[in-house]
């Protein structure tokens, strides 16, 4: 198909969403995505990465790892399409372009063929498993929606995104200083979060069991209907994690943006909301009683000047409650602390969302986000859909070839996508492969005996 | 916790020779894995159990057994330096005091651990880490050799299921195998609680004895409840199984319990079957399924 005959519209290939180019900003529908398939999508870098070195000649590369890949489709009509694999670029290139599906999900390597798991049922001994899978989290944004006022439900915008920033921050920090990890992906969901992928081989070897684990370190907020309070910091100090997420992530975020953005005390109700987290009912009755007297500070910094008073209050010494110890800490973790879920991150077996895909919702596309720039990511601005099509257009249909993506957007994000992340991953795969080859080599020459 | 086991211990357990009795408790060990071998479900549970088990006696140990159990199992772990010790010691005093425990001194020693081997003391920011190791202090150290514990056990518990599937149970089939697979459908008996006389049984009567049904949750101590004899209990074992299991790694992966029981070192401590009650009051702090299986079985 023709760009123009995708974006003027044939008679045959009239669809709601084919005047979309003008109704919808991003210009999501079918066709479109057929041509994002057809010129733009990674294919070759997706399948690189998914290789982890073992598309290559070296004799430690297990030629079956890429098709022992689970992938699913969900497609146009709602159809969901599990336990697909492919044996080569070129097959996924033609299954996606085939099917054209709406979402691309990635799940784990399993230890035989995903495809062909039914042949292995009978034995009974549980030959069908997950071997290898990266650490993956995903946050949304509206899991924040109990401390976001400027939007709620499936909006973003430029006053609650920082909230993603922070979560980006404090999670890369601690996967890379805590816990060793080298290769880590970030990628934008395509409307109102953000994914990770830990891709070392130490990540993707890891059980269900120690993912749980990394999932509870990172885990501080403990939602609830019933809790006014859902951040406990109980234990005289903080671990020290806490304490550098707070002095060099959350402290700032909410002081400098979040108390002014969201407007934390701008109103009674909200106040109250504070007052709640308070355990002690003489403090919150104090603050209360002060407020609604009003007197002083115009209205500009009213939030700055209550946070202040709150700020003061509790660490002036003067309650000694047994909950006052971290209450200021607390409040601002609840507010800006990352919440992760957990399911996610928990089980080998759980899909999420491939980079590069595009979003049905908003037209954007899945791409990556640099954590080390990440405050300068902005989500009205990711390239959508018709965005990018038209800029294909008019690129003129001169060059064909891999690397239309590079007349586009999307070439800053496939660029970045390879020497930030893919080309580190695949030389310290590399090397880990010869190393650990090598290494069996020699075991196997000191074990001969003649 | 400590109190209840005394109690247990003393009403069924009392042998007036200390190797009798460390045989009593290896022995019903080693029954128990046999019962308990056969479905993913029993040998989570069983795991858990024997798991809470371990680390409860483990506990008891002075630093030096504890020391010496940590070679055993093989686990390298890294003592820190007193150089190394010194550039973290600050954020390994936050991590004490935020969990309420004693704060590390000049001479404390920690051990430097991959994260993966601690999942649980991670997931409770229980350690300080740092480029993918743990620092993990003496009194942690009890989570590493459980969790090695509980390895070890799974991996004998598959043998012990494949053994059973592909031989045992078929060789067995008049003797063994009835009364091992009543064990596992058999619902509640007589409580099992301290103070209670027990009648001796003998093999023979196991039989009718496992008819009458055990609760699943008296199963992992039929034998010191039941009160088989212990001539009986060796026969039982010996003839069927400790030969293939062998005495080596018997040895190794009891190493913990035989020193404990010769009264080398820590305390002696006597153990009976828990009542209904103190199961489902019981929470221990580890394991996905605890204490009572009615209550808690999925």
């Amino acid at each position: 198909m023709v760009i123009e005959e995708a974006v003027n519209g044939r008679d045959d290939m009239l669809i709601d969403g084919q005047m979309a180019d003008q109704d919808l900003p991003s210009g999501f529908n079918p066709n479109f995505l057929k041509l994002y398939y057809a010129k733009l999508f990674p294919y070759g870098d997706i399948f690189r990465w998914m290789s982890y070195g073992n598309d290559g000649k070296h004799p430690a590369c297990d030629k079956s790892y890429f098709s022992r890949r689970e992938l699913s489709f969900t497609l146009e009509n709602d159809i969901y399409l599990r336990f697909l694999s492919f044996n080569s670029v070129s097959e996924l290139e033609k299954g996606i372009r085939e099917k054209c599906p709406f979402k691309i999900d990635i799940g784990p390597v399993y230890s035989v063929d995903p495809a062909k798991r039914h042949a292995y049922a009978q034995s009974g001994e549980n030959v069908f498993k997950p071997v290898e899978r990266e650490l993956i989290f995903d946050i949304d944004i509206t899991d924040y929606d109990d401390v976001r006022y400027c939007c709620s439900g499936a909006d973003v915008c430029l006053d609650c995104w920082p909230l993603m920033t922070a979560a980006i921050r404090v999670i890369n920090t601690a996967l890379r200083d805590d816990f060793g990890f080298r290769h880590i992906l970030w990628v934008y969901s395509g409307r109102r979060g953000v994914h990770c992928w830990v891709c070392d081989g130490k990540a993707r070897r890891l059980t269900n069991e120690q993912r749980a684990a990394i999932a509870d370190y990172f885990r501080v907020y403990k939602g609830s209907e019933n809790s006014k309070k859902k951040v406990s910091l109980t234990g005289h100090a903080l671990h020290p994690f806490l304490v550098r997420s707070y002095t060099e992530v959350l402290k700032d975020l909410f002081e400098q943006t979040l108390l002014s953005s969201q407007q934390i005390f701008s109103t009674e109700d909200k106040c109250e909301k504070v007052l709640e987290m308070i355990p002690d009912e003489s403090v919150s009755a104090e603050l209360r009683g002060r407020w609604q007297k009003r007197s002083s500070g115009s209205k500009d910094n009213i939030n700055a000047v209550r946070w202040e008073h709150l700020k003061h209050t509790l660490q002036s010494g003067r309650h000694k409650g047994q909950g006052l110890r971290r209450c200021v800490e607390e409040i601002v973790f609840s507010f800006s602390y990352p919440r992760l879920d957990m399911e996610v991150s928990k089980h080998m077996n759980h899909l999420l969302k491939a980079p590069f895909c595009v979003h049905p919702k908003t037209g954007r596309v899945c791409v990556p986000i640099d954590p080390a720039h990440c405050h300068e990511f902005d989500p009205t601005t990711v390239p959508t859909l018709s965005q990018l099509l038209q800029e294909l257009n008019s690129g003129g249909m001169g060059q064909e070839g891999d690397n239309d993506w590079d007349r586009t957007s999307l070439g800053e994000s496939v660029r970045f996508f390879r020497s930030s992340f893919l080309e580190p991953l695949l030389k310290s795969c590399k090397e880990e492969m010869e190393s650990a080859y090598n290494s069996k080599l020699q075991q196997s020459k000191n074990s001969m005996t003649w | 916790m400590e109190k209840l086991v005394a109690e247990l211990w003393k009403a069924n357990m009392r042998h007036p020779q200390a190797s009798e009795l460390m045989s009593k408790d290896i022995i019903s060990h080693f029954v128990l894995r046999l019962v308990y071998c056969r479905t993913e479900d029993l040998r989570k549970w069983f795991l858990s159990m024997e798991t809470a088990l371990f680390r409860y006696r483990f506990r008891l140990q002075s630093a030096e057994a504890q020391r010496a159990v940590l070679a055993e199992f093989q686990l390298p772990y890294k003592a820190v330096t007193a150089a190394e010790f010194e550039a973290i010691k600050d954020k390994l005093t936050l991590v004490a005091r935020s969990i309420n425990q004693t704060l590390p001194a000049a001479d404390s020693i920690f051990y430097e651990v991959p994260f993966q081997e601690v999942p649980e003391l991670v997931a409770g920011r229980r350690v300080f880490l740092s480029d993918g190791y743990a620092y993990v202090a003496m009194n942690q150290v009890v989570s590493l050799v459980a969790t090695r514990f509980r390895s070890l056990l799974s991996k004998a518990l598959t043998l012990t299921n494949r053994k059973w599937m592909s031989t045992i149970r078929e060789q067995e089939k008049d003797r063994l195998t009835p009364i091992v697979e009543a064990l596992s459908t058999s619902y509640v008996g007589p409580d099992y609680s301290v103070g209670r006389e027990f009648g001796e049984v003998s093999l023979k009567d196991i039989d009718n004895v496992a008819k009458n049904s055990f609760s699943l949750c008296m199963r992992h101590l039929f034998d010191k409840g039941v009160g088989l004899k212990l001539d009986d209990a060796v026969a039982f074992w010996k003839a069927e199984f400790s030969q293939k299991v062998g005495a080596e790694r018997f040895d190794k992966e009891y190493a913990y319990s035989i020193r404990h029981n010769y009264g080398k070192e820590g305390k002696r401590v006597d153990y009976t079957p828990y009542s209904c009650q103190k199961i489902i009051s019981l929470t221990p702090s580890v394991g996905d399924h605890h204490g009572c299986p009615y209550r808690h079985f999925r």
